[in-house]
């Protein structure tokens, strides 16, 4: 492990590591979150705080209920009961447009790039407010010029930051999987979000790409952003978070920092199964 | 052999009413499925609300024509949209299809109702009710024109024709360069996506279903003033999938493709129509092949033949590009 020191620890100081555990300044609150699919229970998480300006990891088995909860959290889906809060805004009710508008984007586990629009499209419709949005005035192109102009300018930076730049003019769809990732991650960034959700942003992602994916979700951070992430491969976990939130069977089980997780016995089990520490016993010929 | 009057007719096809009437309703179309990704099988409704909306305000209801026009190019549509947008919408891109399809059909039946003869005149429809357009018809009402292919009154309702349709051309072509347009295309590509930016889907769909559908009532509209009648007859689920094959003909998502494909479709239909009729009578034709009576059919056939190759050579339509297409394959 090669976890290198994160710069928002300090964020945690004084937070217990225990399931539950009140944030210093939390910019996402979920409380008593409950979600069933017919007799299954998917999600039923008591509290959960996300602390603002970090990276917060969400870990789990298979079958946790991470991504539902994920989907709960931003409002692509509607829970049974329980109230989300996020910068202070009640989310029950809302729509998952307006969520966004409130500053919280998502992306999701299968990329939804959209391949039949060029890149540079694909970056442009993130932009938010645009006057041009209105059928109206969508017909008269003076009133919305200057800020398609503002909007591509930034897009085009995005890109620039994102090493896209080279296939802006060409269609999302011809973009290779990777490529996809960190198009949506810069569209993402187009809304100009407080807080970014990642779904499993290291899915169908080679090697090489995984450094600079990386690299960007930190600078996420340093920009003064929050992010979560669902996420199942370990060493990004390691590498990036400043804290880990850990699911199984829909409910919170642990949280601390990504060196306390690994040592959990909470976690240990939820894992590998909660016998595994019982001797094997083998009867040798 | 006649063949003055096979061009003559083949290129009245290309340019004459029904290539108005279904351009228009294609054009609808291309912005509900081409643009949207809405799957609307139910352009026919649309189309009998312009024509009703027209008809049934200054026959039955006795208000002047531009209420009519108003009636029919605006509100019926409006209502029509919301009445099927509402409910699904939110749902999958089946929903809309399976609705609009049955309200068509439900119009159309209602419509022909004998006990509403009072109100839309049932299946005889309602007749006389375009005159004030004629009014302003500038053309003599004796003459030929263009080419000899239109008398008066139809050079009049051709004229105007084009007129609404170069301005419903340049409505699609402006939009679609705009960020509305964007987000439309963002839509039939992804809606989550579109949702995820902030982007209201649901309102950009009914919005799309809405101009779509007064495209379709503008179209509907010619038609009934054309003929100077609406009837429940002239809005079959024959002439929503008319308009389809306008629209896949000459490309989806191209803002000329509807317009190319109905002129193709109205070119071929005629040109086949007189050229075999021409066969036929003057013994070209042998009888056990195919008789005078059975024209009307085999141009169809052939027109299907035609579709089922261009659906295999060329999947795009005329117009539209292969390499789009190839994304999906992705």
């Amino acid at each position: 492990m090669t976890a290198e020191p994160s710069t928002a620890q300090e964020l945690f100081d004084g937070v217990p590591y225990e399931p539950g555990a009140a944030k210093n300044d939390p910019i996402l609150v979920a409380d008593n979150v409950r979600r069933a699919f017919g007799g299954l229970v998917a999600v039923d998480v008591e509290h959960l705080e996300v602390q603002r300006g970090a990276i917060t990891a969400l870990i789990g088995p298979n079958g946790a209920g991470k991504t539902t909860f994920f989907n709960l959290l931003t409002n692509f889906d509607e829970p049974d009961t329980g109230d989300r809060l996020f910068e202070g805004n009640d989310l029950s009710g809302v729509s998952a447009y307006k969520v966004a508008n409130l500053g919280m984007v998502r992306t999701f586990q299968l990329t939804k790039s959209l391949s039949k629009m060029t890149v540079i499209d694909n970056m442009r419709l993130g932009g938010t407010e645009q006057a041009g949005e209105s059928f109206f005035r969508a017909l008269m192109p003076f009133l919305w010029r200057r800020q398609e102009a503002e909007i591509t300018e930034r897009a085009d930076a995005l890109l620039e930051r994102f090493k896209l730049s080279h296939m802006r003019n060409e269609f999302a769809g011809t973009l290779s999987g990777g490529q996809r990732k960190l198009l949506e991650m810069a569209r993402a960034l187009m809304v100009r979000p407080n807080m970014v959700m990642l779904d499993e942003p290291m899915a169908g992602v080679n090697p090489a790409l995984k450094q600079s994916l990386l690299d960007h979700v930190k600078g996420l951070r340093d920009e003064g952003m929050t992010v979560l992430f669902v996420e199942h491969d370990m060493d990004m976990v390691q590498e990036i978070s400043d804290w880990v939130v850990v699911m199984a069977e829909g409910k919170i089980i642990a949280e601390g920092p990504p060196e306390s997780i690994a040592s959990n016995q909470a976690v240990v089990d939820a894992y590998l199964g909660s016998h595994h520490g019982s001797a094997l016993e083998l009867e040798a010929d | 052999m006649d063949w003055g009057a096979i061009i003559q007719n083949s290129f009245r096809g290309f340019i004459g009413e029904p290539f108005i009437y279904f351009s228009l309703a294609a054009m609808g179309l291309n912005m509900h499925y081409g643009y949207t990704g809405l799957l609307n099988f139910g352009q026919a409704v649309f189309m009998a609300a312009g024509a009703y909306g027209l008809s049934m305000a200054v026959v039955t209801l006795g208000l002047n024509f531009w209420w009519g026009l108003l009636l029919g190019i605006v509100i019926f549509p409006l209502l029509l949209a919301l009445i099927m947008g509402v409910p699904t919408l939110r749902l999958r891109a089946d929903y809309l299809a399976i609705v609009t399809i049955a309200a068509s059909e439900m119009f159309r039946i209602i419509a022909r109702s004998p006990s509403l003869d009072r109100w839309t005149g049932s299946s005889d429809g309602l007749t006389a009710f375009a005159n004030r357009f004629y009014d302003f018809n500038p053309f003599d009402k004796q003459k030929r024109y263009f080419f000899g292919l239109f008398i008066g009154n139809q050079m009049w309702v051709v004229l105007v024709g084009w007129i609404v349709l170069s301005i419903v051309v340049l409505i699609v072509w402006m939009t679609m360069r705009s960020p509305w347009g964007r987000v439309l295309r963002a839509i039939r590509e992804d809606e989550d996506a579109a949702r995820s930016l902030g982007k209201n889907a649901y309102w950009f769909k009914m919005q799309s279903l809405m101009i779509g559908g007064m495209f379709g009532a503008l179209g509907g509209m010619f038609r009934a003033i054309g003929t100077q009648s609406a009837q429940p007859q002239n809005f079959i689920t024959d002439v929503t999938f008319f308009a389809w094959v306008a629209l896949i003909l000459g490309g989806a998502a191209k803002v000329g493709g509807p317009i190319a494909g109905a002129a193709i479709l109205y070119g071929i239909l005629n040109f086949t129509d007189v050229l075999l009729r021409q066969l036929v009578e003057n013994g070209y034709m042998p009888e056990a092949i195919m008789d005078g009576t059975q024209v009307g059919q085999v141009r169809f056939m052939m027109i299907g033949l035609g579709l089922i190759l261009l659906a295999i050579y060329r999947p795009q339509g005329i117009f539209g590009t292969k390499e789009e297409m190839a994304l999906d394959d992705r």
